[in-house]
């Protein structure tokens, strides 16, 4: 039994150093973002929250069009996300519960698709864009991501298990056709899986750096992580001030992620191992 | 999945005693059709095509604006001869090592701790999960203060223990390491999430089996944690080589104000920030897309070794042997019982 106890407190020990080191960086962003550039230059250097945090962010917001970057990279993700859930749910439900000619050939051009990098077409899908005259607009940030393999993917398993198809059979005898089962069967039963889906795409494209630094070519009109690169570009001796930029990019997205985080975590593992 | 044969347009359309002509069943299907086509017509415009279009582009001189200049397989030439294109393969590769390696090893660990504990569980899930949905680039400027050669709180640390201060940022290796660092801090939580799954499903009884046959705990690990976790193992082995090969954010970022994208002596750069440098910063379109197809046959290669030697098939192949053999000795024996027979 001791032996036991033991060993459950080497566990709780390991696995609290790693909570430590996993948040560590968090708290390292705030001491920065909240003392003077002198203060973090100096030796010792302060590893305390200090009292500076507001008039950093005030400089950030001096210098960077903050609000404006932060509203541009919220209506793109949330245009991904929702176009991102309409789509993958409509094609996973398709693919999960109809017999229809190809379907088999179709799933496996989708899965295919999963092995061509992104960075691949980079080159040609900007040519693309530009021909279209795309470049600097939110439609090179919303429309080639509007659906996605692996949304469809991870939907259709959800949606195998997850819509009886008595229910399905029965919105039919109602004489309900194909899109109406699907909203009336399909996205009550499909709720949990969008918000999985919903969560991971919104983070998805609010990080998403290389894709938006590409096309974003307009300076006033950058997502936030291209704004905070270019704060630290321009601006990058001043470390209390990008810190604070930093702080603030970061803290909307952990909210979000905050408030799903236990199903979140449970759905992607549960993702993973259907692979 | 019967559902589908009996769908009601038809029915209400003709009466169900006229049987001489089938409906069409691709016309029956066509909401079905609509209803996956927008990702297929996506797909088509911003990816299928743009890749048949960068081998085009990659026969080509082209800085995007002027006009195309053949060159045939110039390119590609000139990238196997390219002594910086090597440099961001060795570079990425090396990151890639350093990266990979500790990640997947501390994943194990702290999965294997999780999956004991009792207590605390949705704490730590979230705790670990945490520096994996915060922006990358935020995150890098954070490393790269704490990696700062002359103010960073690593040196700061090491000088007060005595041990003297290292060039993170400016040595071949202190660069590496550091852009290691950042993509193991990421990621060790994500992939310890998808192992604790992966122990999670294996059955308690075959470890109530092992343990009845005395099995030391070493053995149960190497002999039914192992070969059971393969399949996800093999799934975060392949995620984050094709993930790891991909790096570019970080060295972007912690060597965004230097005047090289791949900070002193180019070795940060990766393939992935050599063809972005190659294309949107040197406007040479053509090579960029050469590099892009480069980087399409490493992933491409390193998935298959992967595959080899972590995937399943080996166990399969031998079994199947085993089975033919044993299939093979059957049918000899059933050939000279029937032969005595004749006889």
């Amino acid at each position: 039994m001791s032996v036991e106890r033991i060993r459950t407190a080497v566990g709780h020990i390991v696995l609290m150093f790693g909570v430590l080191v996993s948040l560590f960086p968090f708290y390292w962003m705030v001491v920065m973002a909240s003392n003077t550039t002198p203060d973090i230059f100096s030796y010792p250097p302060k590893l305390l929250i200090g009292s500076h945090l507001f008039e950093n962010m005030g400089k950030v917001l001096d210098n960077i069009d903050f609000f404006g970057s932060m509203l541009l990279t919220l209506i793109a993700s949330l245009g991904v996300t929702v176009l991102v859930l309409f789509f993958d749910s409509l094609a996973a439900f398709a693919f999960a519960k109809y017999e229809f000619p190809g379907r088999n050939v179709l799933f496996g051009v989708l899965l295919a698709t999963f092995m061509i990098p992104a960075q691949l077409s980079l080159v040609p899908q900007f040519v693309t864009l530009a021909e279209f005259g795309w470049i600097g607009s939110l439609k090179a940030l919303i429309i080639p991501g509007a659906a996605n393999a692996f949304g469809i993917f991870w939907m259709r398993q959800y949606a195998k298990g997850a819509i009886p198809d008595e229910l399905i059979s029965a919105a039919k005898v109602d004489g309900a056709g194909f899109f109406r089962q699907y909203l009336t069967v399909g996205l009550p039963v499909l709720r949990p899986g969008l918000a999985f889906l919903g969560i991971f795409t919104f983070i998805n494209v609010w990080n998403d750096y290389l894709w938006p630094l590409i096309v974003m070519t307009d300076p006033n009109r950058l997502t936030l992580q291209v704004a905070l690169d270019q704060l630290n570009g321009i601006y990058g001796t001043d470390y209390s001030m990008v810190m604070a930029g930093a702080l603030m990019s970061v803290i909307p997205l952990i909210g979000v992620f905050l408030i799903g985080a236990r199903s979140f975590i449970a759905d992607l593992a549960a993702g993973a191992m259907k692979f | 999945m019967a559902v589908t044969s009996k769908t009601a347009p038809a029915a209400v359309s003709r009466p169900s005693t006229t049987a001489e002509k089938p409906p069409n069943k691709y016309k029956q299907a066509f909401p079905q059709y609509a209803a996956v086509s927008p990702f297929f017509i996506l797909f088509a415009i911003f990816g299928a095509f743009p890749v048949l279009f960068s081998i085009w582009i990659s026969f080509h001189s082209w800085d995007g604006i002027g006009q195309m200049k053949w060159v045939g397989l110039e390119q590609y030439h000139y990238l196997l001869s390219d002594a910086t294109f090597w440099k961001t393969i060795g570079n990425t590769l090396l990151i890639w090592v350093l990266s990979t390696v500790p990640m997947l090893l501390l994943a194990l660990v702290i999965a294997n701790a999780l999956h004991n504990a009792t207590r605390l569980r949705t704490f730590y899930r979230i705790a670990y999960f945490i520096p994996n949905v915060t922006s990358v680039v935020a995150i890098t400027l954070v490393f790269g203060s704490i990696f700062s050669n002359n103010f960073g709180l690593l040196n700061a640390f090491l000088r007060s223990i005595g041990v003297g201060e290292v060039q993170w940022l400016t040595s071949p290796w202190g660069i590496k390491i550091a852009i290691a660092t950042i993509v193991t801090w990421r990621w060790v939580g994500y992939n310890a999430i998808i192992y604790l799954a992966g122990l999670q499903a294996i059955s308690a009884d075959v470890y109530e089996a092992a343990k009845v046959d005395g099995a030391s705990p070493r053995q149960t690990f190497w002999r039914i944690t192992v070969p059971m976790m393969r399949p996800v193992i093999l799934f975060t082995a392949v995620t984050s080589t094709i993930g790891g090969l991909q790096i570019f954010t970080e060295s972007r970022v912690l060597f965004g104000d230097t005047s090289s994208i791949g900070g002193p002596g180019d070795a940060g750069l990766t393939i992935v920030s050599y063809l972005y440098q190659s294309a949107f910063i040197k406007n040479q379109f053509g090579y960029g897309a050469a590099v892009g197809w480069a980087l399409f046959v490493l992933i491409v290669l390193f998935s298959i070794i992967n595959w080899r030697l972590i995937g399943g098939n080996d166990d399969e192949r031998l079994t199947r042997r085993a089975a033919r053999r044993v299939e093979r000795r059957i049918a000899a024996q059933n050939a000279k019982r029937e032969a005595a027979d004749v006889r």
